[in-house]
């Protein structure tokens, strides 16, 4: 335990006397959180919409007059027929083209799902998609029965699993801010991004300078260095965590819903994860420089891409879709997601914990196992 | 009991053998050399000592502790210098002193005893709270000692370290060593320095990771120098050495600078002035010799004549 300690202190000395290493932790996860922050308010106000009513009834005019008041819409067209409308999405001058179906009262009355099919110019997909929403949420406002069929410009229909995660989205981020669905997750990408970094810098420097193989000499046990080596990390990474949380609150605006205890113990368990992967970059890197490289592009980037994070996964190709289930940011960024914008619990989220859980411990005890035979 | 014993240790690098079934003692107490050109495999089989690296055959113990089953108790029981400096640049002093005594289990009190020692025996009194990558080689590598023999190990390897000082803090390195030694704790050294080598109780010369020879410096030099030696100053050392190389009364001779050091054949020790027989025989060869006299061999002598050897035994 003592020579536990002694290695907390050493590594915090060392962290302390390192403005590189300060740098990474406290300043770059304040810039990133409000670069992306800045970035990611990817919100359209004016979406310029045709719309064709083939219905031509009170609860269709009712129907387009909530798509007009919602304010994220300006109809630019009440088209004749198809190919009118057609022709306004070729052109550009609209990005979505609303067509009701001439049965829309009729089910409507009857209480039957009517179909409305929304077309969208798909050349710009993050705007397309911002689109989507707010169609799912003015549709899904007005109550009904609605189910919304999306087309691509081409014909080409969009699987419905889509327009369902539209429609939860949209549910739980009322105001349609894509900044608000995307700060929470940052917290996850600035936890990898440190303690995948530093971890695996402090132990390869270690090697480069020698003292690894001093340490080796001495009684210190493979577990005593792992430990000493990962525990500094954990609490520079909650510190982190903390400094990204204050800055989504009382720089953004953003309210957390659910627990804040509750997200630090779930930062922890992500962290089992990210240090196991830190450890293992370390065992496979000769320099400094070979450990950055490897963290960025066999850990964090894949990460990135593979967690639903920057790209929705349901979008991605079924086999790849299969290998994000092994991605750990993958639940933690839906837990974070969960806990700040939907105050969800342990009752609510303890199957992707326990997923983390597991994956945190598989993959630490594998790279705390190669760390060893390396050392031997 | 002998400090350490080493049968047969062999160290494969793949197909390279870089450390070539050695055996070997050291007593406690012992200031014992192991000597040899870079790349001979000193540092391997000291890694191979202290457990840092598995033979890939033979044995070892080290304090009575067989190196391969009981590697915790040989840690224990041994401090290890290596070559590298390595204690950490971004600590001070009396951190580094603070983070070995933890790791090493020193009690409170025993720390703060070791820590005032080591300061004093580096002379590092005045400057604890000096970052240690600022400070000159000679106190780090003292600093490094220091360090590894806070815990009062019975043996201590040391790997290459004066690499890199001046004389001065070389000697007084050496000064340490001894002192060491002189308190009964088995110092296990390797250079490549064969001044440094006179300094040792015993020593042993590795070439290609084999052992060519071994023991004190007395002895070695009487072994392998067995008729003496001459200091033989030249214009041309060039062409007296090839000359010499094929004289009956030569075993070996060896260029520094402009002047050769020849070692004599068992036929020099019958006659009665080699050396007058040496320089007649340049001189009738067309070649001044400004000076020609005996000295004493000094290890490098014996270095160079064990590795010279079995090109001359052919
Ligand atoms: N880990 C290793 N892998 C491959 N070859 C090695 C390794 N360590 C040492 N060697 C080789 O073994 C030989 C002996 O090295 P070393 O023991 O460091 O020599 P010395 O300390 O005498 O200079 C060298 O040729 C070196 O290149
Ligand atoms: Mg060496």
């Amino acid at each position: 335990m003592r020579a536990i300690i002694d290695f907390m202190v050493k590594e915090f000395l060392q962290f302390l006397r390192d403005p590189k290493m300060f740098a990474v932790v406290l300043i770059a996860p304040v810039i990133q959180l409000v670069f992306l922050g800045y970035a990611a308010n990817r919100d359209l106000n004016d979406v310029k919409t045709c719309i064709l009513d083939n219905d031509r009834s009170n609860s269709s005019r009712d129907f387009i007059s909530a798509f007009e008041k919602s304010g994220y819409f300006s109809v630019i067209q009440y088209s004749e027929n198809y190919s009118e409308l057609e022709r306004e999405i070729d052109l550009g001058n609209a990005l979505i083209a609303i067509v009701i179906p001439d049965d829309f009262e009729k089910n409507m009355n009857s209480g039957k799902t009517s179909n409305v099919q929304v077309i969208f110019d798909g050349s710009d997909g993050n705007k397309a998609s911002v689109a989507a929403g707010y169609v799912m949420s003015v549709a899904s406002s007005y109550g009904s029965k609605i189910f919304i069929e999306r087309f691509e410009k081409s014909g080409i229909k969009v699987p419905p699993a889509g327009s369902i995660e539209s429609v939860t989205r949209v549910w739980y981020n009322p105001d349609l801010t894509t900044r608000d669905f995307m700060l929470p997750s940052i917290v996850g990408l600035v936890l990898i991004i440190i303690t995948v970094n530093m971890t695996s810098l402090a132990i390869v420097k270690e090697r480069e300078i020698g003292t690894l193989e001093q340490l080796l000499v001495t009684p210190v046990k493979p577990y005593q260095l792992i430990l000493g080596k990962l525990l500094p990390f954990t609490v520079i990474g909650l510190v982190a965590v903390t400094l990204v949380l204050a800055v989504m609150i009382f720089w953004f605006g953003i309210e957390v819903k659910g627990s804040i205890s509750f997200l630090f113990f779930c930062s922890l368990i992500f962290m089992l994860s990210t240090l196991g992967l830190g450890l293992f970059v370390s065992t496979v890197s000769k320099s400094q420089q070979q450990a950055m490289v490897t963290s960025a592009f066999l850990v964090i980037m894949p990460m990135i891409f593979l967690s639903g994070f920057a790209f929705p996964i349901e979008s991605m190709p079924k086999i790849i879709q299969y290998v994000t289930y092994i991605i750990p940011l993958k639940y933690f960024t839906v837990i974070i997601r969960g806990i700040v914008l939907k105050g969800l619990t342990i009752a609510d989220l303890w199957l992707e914990l326990s997923i983390l859980f597991l994956l945190g411990v598989v993959i630490l005890v594998f790279s705390s196992l190669r760390f060893k035979k390396s050392m031997e | 009991m002998n400090s350490i014993e080493v049968i047969n240790l062999t160290k494969r690098f793949g197909k390279f053998t870089a450390v070539d079934n050695v055996s070997f003692n050291v007593g406690k107490g012992e200031v014992f050399g192991f000597l040899g050109a870079n790349g001979s495999g000193k540092s391997t089989t000291i890694r191979m000592l202290c457990g840092i690296i598995v033979p890939t055959s033979g044995e070892a113990s080290v304090n009575g502790f067989n190196i391969l089953h009981e590697p915790e108790k040989v840690k224990a029981n041994i401090g290890y210098m290596s070559q590298k400096f390595s204690l950490y640049g971004d600590l001070s002093v009396e951190e580094n002193i603070n983070f070995f005594g933890g790791i090493y289990g020193l009690s409170q009190s025993r720390l703060t005893d070791r820590k005032n020692w080591v300061l004093q025996m580096s002379g590092l009194t005045e400057r604890r709270k000096t970052l240690s990558a600022q400070l000159s080689v000679g106190f780090k590598q003292r600093l490094a000692l220091g360090c590894a023999v806070l815990h009062e190990p019975a043996i201590v390897f040391l790997d290459e370290p004066t690499g890199g000082v001046d004389p001065i803090s070389r000697r007084n390195f050496w000064k340490l060593i001894n002192e060491l030694s002189a308190s009964g704790t088995t110092v296990f050294v390797t250079t490549h320095n064969l001044d440094e080598a006179e300094f040792c109780n015993r020593i042993i010369l590795l070439d290609y990771g084999k052992i060519v020879a071994t023991g004190s410096p007395k002895e070695l030099k009487s072994e392998f120098i067995k008729n003496g030696m001459l200091f033989l100053e030249s214009d041309d050392v060039y062409t007296a050495y090839e000359l010499l190389e094929k004289h009956r009364l030569v075993h070996n001779a060896s260029i520094f600078g402009n002047a050769l050091h020849v070692s004599l054949s068992d036929a020099a020790s019958l006659e009665d002035n080699a050396a007058e027989a040496i320089r007649a025989f340049l001189e009738s060869n067309g070649i001044k010799v400004a000076g020609i006299r005996s000295i004493v061999p000094s290890l490098e002598d014996v270095f160079l004549e064990t590795i010279e050897k079995p090109a001359s035994d052919d």
